[in-house]
């Protein structure tokens, strides 16, 4: 058996409102999993309810098997979506407050410390009250505050969120390394660019439902391909005339034409040099924010009928 | 604990929970079942380390030791405050003064009388404050008393005694007896008084001593308890609480912040009374023996720990209703009514009344004796089954309401945004 994080039908409702509607999911240890959604779509609180921070009404995480107690909570590294520092105490002192109280000996803590924001940057800064620095410093240390005690599985809430593209690639780095090692991470975002890029699988959250759910090559297979036809001089509207063709965008000569089972690629691209030079005609699969929308949207949909 | 039992327990603690060899990331350092006593010292130690160095503890500190400093010197200073002796001048008749310190001895009041060298000189001295009262002894037998403002109305009763005498010895000396005599045969005649429900007499001292007891145990509550609401908001409002509760249990984080804050207090409230008694019976403001001083202190430490521990969990308990330091006011404010109360009545009550019935029953309710009874205790006259009953129903609440205190603040502290309601925190 090993440390895989196990997700089991959680569900969990504040009052009249439903947050997790029996939501399963799984992260394998040394793997990347990106958690995504719309906004209050219940990333928060499943993320929350593995930190036993909040308790479900139904449903189970484990961990290697067993279910997750006290004593294995504390080795969860966690980043909140609202950060959470004392403002008024110092970086350096804080972060070896924080890891001591997840264990570890001073000695340790301090090293720990040191190599912490050593490799996130903010080592410059380590005398300073968290308060004075800027928010993607502050960011810096409350990521961590998340890795310092080595934790065994890494929960974080929007961690990109605010980052500079350098800090992103730092944060990434992190994330790809700690998975290395064993550690299944977890974490959510709206970044969908950064998710396809760095993710080894992706959960697509609705309304406190897992409605899509696999690596991003998975999904993408899963989803419709697209065709993409750039002629520059067509007349827009040009493709819509076709039989079985729907138009999902136009922009400055580029279409992306979404074919009706059976209809002739061929067929499109002649109508395209019909009316012009065509300077691109490819398949390509939609990338994770499309899919993102096609699902949100779908689902929505569904819902309305 | 040695680097190598940690990697024992942390691999124990992997193996149970993993089932996995080495290399698995359950190895990795960081003993999982790190004890409570341990999370709560490091809590605690945070708490007392973090304040000691702000400055705003150790400027008030100071202004608290300096007033205590300042109204020690002002009672050791301020004529007739520090003993009850009162200095009269007499010009005319050596023996008359001797009489007046006699006459003050059947009223009761301690007279330093000295013959002056003439009424001027006399007068001088009444208006410069040196004498209370400047007594002159007219040729024809009647005494006028020249005072600043206005008599003591002790020392005007022990004058009039020494008037009536002076007549009298006049009278006996006219019918050819002689006064000296008679004067010995009245001294002896008094009455022997046999109360049988003798009331306790206060002393003066013991009264302000009570007093000051009350206030540094009130304003040690109000700001310990206070500092713990606070703090717990704070945790709150900044959301470090989510990352807090990964590592700790709540109960855990709550007794910490209690224990840690706690302690600052303590160390304050030792500070003032050893500061103060000692000044004061270094200068001899306070005539009382070591032990009583001693004593006093002592209890006044007793009932803050007491008094601190019961209030603070039900502190700790209101704040973690509220997520923003601005809502804290008003969830903390019904715990502090108690502290108040229990001050009020006693503040305004027990110097004037130290054995007031009412006062005495509410000394020995839990919520109230925090503050009542070290004041009744400094003052003294508290019967020793009354002292150790209020100890023993304020230590037994102390569990009930940490309980509770502890249950209201589980359910709340992870509730960020709208506060939340009393019922529903007790609820589960």
């Amino acid at each position: 058996m090993d440390a895989t994080l196990t997700i089991e039908r959680l569900s969990k409702s504040f009052g009249p409102v439903t947050a997790l509607d029996d939501m399963t999911f799984d992260v394998r240890a040394g793997e990347i999993f990106g958690f995504v959604g719309s906004n209050g779509a219940g990333k928060t609180t499943a993320m929350r309810i593995i930190l036993g921070v909040l308790s479900a009404d139904v449903g189970q995480v484990r961990w290697a098997g067993h279910e997750v107690d006290f004593a294995s909570r504390r080795r969860i590294g966690y980043m909140p979506e609202e950060r959470g520092l004392y403002p008024k105490m110092k970086v350096g002192e804080q972060l070896i407050y924080l890891a001591r109280l997840h264990g570890m000996s001073y000695a340790a803590a301090v090293a720990a410390a040191r190599k912490w924001t050593e490799r996130l940057g903010v080592a410059s800064r380590w005398g300073d009250d968290v308060q004075k620095l800027s928010l993607g410093n502050q960011q810096r240390v409350q990521l961590a505050a998340a890795l310092i005690h080595d934790a065994a599985i890494l929960v974080l809430d929007e961690p990109f969120s605010g980052l500079d593209p350098v800090a992103v690639d730092v944060m990434s780095r992190v994330l790809r390394e700690r998975a290395d090692a064993g550690v299944p991470v977890i974490f959510s975002s709206h970044q969908l660019d950064l998710v396809q890029r760095i993710c080894d699988r992706v959960g697509i959250v609705k309304s406190g439902h897992m409605v899509a759910l696999g690596t991003v090559d998975e999904l993408r297979s899963g989803a419709a391909a697209q065709l993409v036809v750039t002629a520059p001089a067509a007349p827009p509207g040009w493709a819509a005339a076709i039989d079985g063709v729907t138009v999902l965008a136009e922009q400055a000569g580029t279409a992306t034409l979404s074919l009706e089972r059976g209809v002739d690629d061929q067929a499109v691209l002649r109508a395209a040099l019909a009316t012009s030079r065509v300077t691109e005609f490819a398949w390509r699969r939609p990338d994770l924010t499309e899919l993102f929308r096609h699902v949100v949207t779908a689902h929505t949909a569904e819902e309305a009928a | 604990m040695t680097k190598e039992s940690t990697t024992v327990a942390a691999m124990r603690a992997a193996s149970s929970a993993t089932g996995r060899g080495t290399g698995s990331p359950a190895d990795l350092p960081g003993d999982t079942r790190m004890s409570s006593v341990e999370s709560i010292r490091l809590i605690a130690a945070r708490e007392l380390v973090t304040r000691l160095r702000t400055k705003a503890f150790r400027v008030m500190t100071a202004i608290v030791l300096f007033v205590i400093v300042a109204t020690v010197l002002a009672f050791h200073l301020l004529p007739g405050l520090g003993s009850g002796t009162q200095s009269v001048g007499v010009v005319g008749g050596k023996d008359i003064a001797q009489q007046l310190q006699s006459a003050g001895t059947a009223v009761g009041l301690e007279i330093s009388a000295s013959t002056v060298a003439s009424e001027a000189a006399g007068r001088a001295e009444v208006a410069s404050g040196t004498l209370s009262a400047l007594v002159v002894a007219s040729p024809t037998g009647g005494l006028t008393v020249v005072v600043d403002k206005t008599l003591n109305p002790t020392l005007r009763g022990a004058l009039t005694v020494l008037a009536r005498n002076l007549a009298l010895n006049d009278e006996i000396q006219t019918l050819g007896g002689d006064p000296a005599t008679v004067g010995a045969a009245v001294a002896h005649a008094g009455l022997d008084v046999q109360a049988l429900h003798p009331p306790r007499t206060y002393n003066v001292q013991n009264l302000v001593l009570g007093g000051a007891a009350g206030i540094l145990i009130y304003l040690s509550l109000m700001v310990g308890g206070q500092m713990v609401a606070q703090g717990v908001v704070e945790e709150k409002s900044s959301r470090v609480v989510e990352i807090l509760l990964s590592a700790v249990r709540p109960w855990e984080l709550m007794t910490g912040k209690v224990l840690g804050i706690g302690a600052l207090g303590l160390i304050q409230i030792v500070l003032y009374g050893v500061v103060g008694a000692g000044l004061a019976l270094a200068l001899g403001t306070i005539t009382l023996s070591i032990t009583a001083a001693a004593g006093t202190v002592a209890w006044l430490v007793v009932w803050y720990l007491i008094g601190f521990v019961m209030y603070a969990f039900v502190f700790a308990g209101a704040g973690a209703l509220v997520s923003r330091q601005e809502d804290a006011a008003g969830v903390i404010m019904p715990v502090t009514s108690f502290v108040i109360v229990g001050y009020v009545i006693g503040i305004s009550i027990l110097p004037g009344d130290p054995s007031n019935s009412f006062a005495e029953v509410m000394s020995v309710i839990p919520l109230f004796a925090p503050t009542l009874m070290p004041m009744r205790l400094a003052m003294g006259g508290v019967p020793g089954w009354e002292a150790a009953l209020s100890l023993v129903l304020a230590i037994a609440m102390i569990p009930l309401l940490a309980a509770l205190a502890g249950r209201v603040y589980r359910n709340a502290v992870i509730h960020i945004g709208a506060r939340v309601s009393l019922r529903k925190a007790l609820a589960r």
